[in-house]
């Protein structure tokens, strides 16, 4: 394969790629925007403090602090009970938009889901 | 009996306690520890503050928090004079769990003392509501958490800053309970000395850490014409005083575990100590009364 070809054939896959683009959506989706995410909560913080997933994805935020954490939407979409030390809150997310939320035992633990 | 027994084993061994002792003479309170209260009783004590039992908590900073408030009710039941209150500044439990009211209810109903009351703390509101709250302590507020009384001459009002955090994580009044509180104080006379307690801090300690109440400075506006203010939190499981003016600033320990000061580590979650140092961290205050003389705050560790 001379250089020629080559750039030929790297040419031809992006047009590939671009084609099936807009043929496979679900898999152009998925490689931005993952369907499931799991956000730690640790040393007082959410990490990271953005996390996107597409519509119909999920966030799992998993409590590693020995202090209790919730997690509680700012517009009440969604609200976790008390995580004690290795417990769990999943929440699926069926529309798209930014929804902030915090702890509510400690407020100043604040961070945010995109979902698009 | 034999759990009794065993209980009051593992108390030796940690010999831990915690609380606020009251005492009013002469319209100044004074503080000074429970653990000295036994031994110098007050001319007349007026009552008695606990805060942040956390019952549910069973981790390494203290295994057995019901042993420690065990511990703290039998020093206040021991008190020569009996303090016709006790005030419970909040985070009755852990995860605001029935079970966990329920065992502090249990806990709570060995006190001599006629009254208790208690102050919502975010410990116990964390279902959003504080269904299991209000079900048990919601009966003097209606429902809502704030109130006020009247006790030997003293007006005690009871606040809530835990249901309105502001942005930042700032503790919160909000207008309605401003606005009642606005009410509650009007007509009073100046010259009647008032004690507000709520479960955060009323001044800011530590505003990182949401050490204080984004509104504050509008209740204590409503207490300016006051000639002695108390204001008694919890929530930073340590002692951090204030004095301005007539206004008297005291946070109290806790009785289940010690939280760092403020900005050390990461956040201010329980600080596991040595068990020999725990003592140290949790104690008792005092606050009792020499008439004409300026109010004095005096605390002492355990060990």
């Amino acid at each position: 394969m001379n250089r020629f070809s080559a750039l030929a054939l790297a040419v031809q896959t992006l047009a590939a790629l671009a084609l099936a683009g807009p043929a496979s959506p679900v898999r152009a989706a998925d490689a931005r925007t993952p369907a499931a995410v799991t956000v730690p909560i640790k040393s007082f913080a959410f990490m990271p403090m953005s996390v996107t997933v597409g519509v119909g994805g999920t966030v799992t935020w998993k409590n590693l602090d020995g202090e209790p954490h919730t997690v509680v939407s700012t517009d009440g979409l969604f609200r976790s009970a008390a995580l004690d030390q290795g417990d769990s809150f999943t929440f699926t997310f069926t529309r798209p938009g930014v929804f902030g939320y915090l702890c509510s035992i400690h407020p100043q633990m604040r961070a945010s889901v995109v979902v698009r | 009996m034999t759990s009794d027994l065993s209980r009051r084993g593992a108390l030796t061994c940690l010999g831990l306690t915690a609380g606020t002792l009251f005492g009013l003479s002469g319209g100044v309170l004074t503080a000074a520890p429970l653990a000295e209260a036994a031994e110098r009783p007050a001319g007349k004590v007026l009552f008695v503050q606990i805060s942040d039992t956390h019952i549910g908590f069973s981790k390494d900073a203290n295994p057995d928090v019901a042993a420690t408030l065990d511990r703290t009710i039998d020093l206040i039941n021991a008190l020569p004079a009996q303090p016709a209150l006790i005030l419970h500044t909040g985070d009755i439990t852990h995860l605001s769990k029935a079970a966990e009211f329920d065992l502090a209810q249990q806990h709570l109903s060995r006190l001599r003392a006629s009254e208790l009351h208690t102050t919502p703390g975010e410990h116990d509101l964390t279902d959003g509501t504080g269904t299991e709250y209000f079900a048990r302590f919601g009966g003097p507020s209606q429902g809502k958490g704030y109130y006020s009384f009247d006790h030997d001459g003293v007006h005690f009002v009871a606040l809530v800053n835990v249901m309105h955090f502001k942005a930042g994580g700032l503790g919160a009044f909000g207008d309605d309970q401003l606005a009642w509180l606005k009410d509650d104080l009007a007509g009073r006379s100046s010259s009647q000395p008032l004690v507000l307690f709520a479960h955060m801090p009323m001044w800011t300690i530590y505003e990182p850490w949401g050490w204080g109440t984004g509104d504050a400075d509008q209740v204590l506006a409503l207490t300016r014409r006051f000639g002695s203010v108390t204001i008694l939190n919890g929530h930073i499981h340590q002692i951090v005083q204030k004095v301005e003016g007539h206004l008297t600033f005291h946070t109290a320990r806790s009785t289940a575990f010690p939280q760092p000061p403020a900005g050390e580590g990461s956040g201010p979650g329980p600080l596991t100590v040595a068990s020999d140092d725990l003592p140290r961290r949790l104690g008792l205050t005092r606050v009792s009364i020499a008439p004409l003389r300026a109010g004095a705050l005096i605390d002492t560790p355990l060990a």
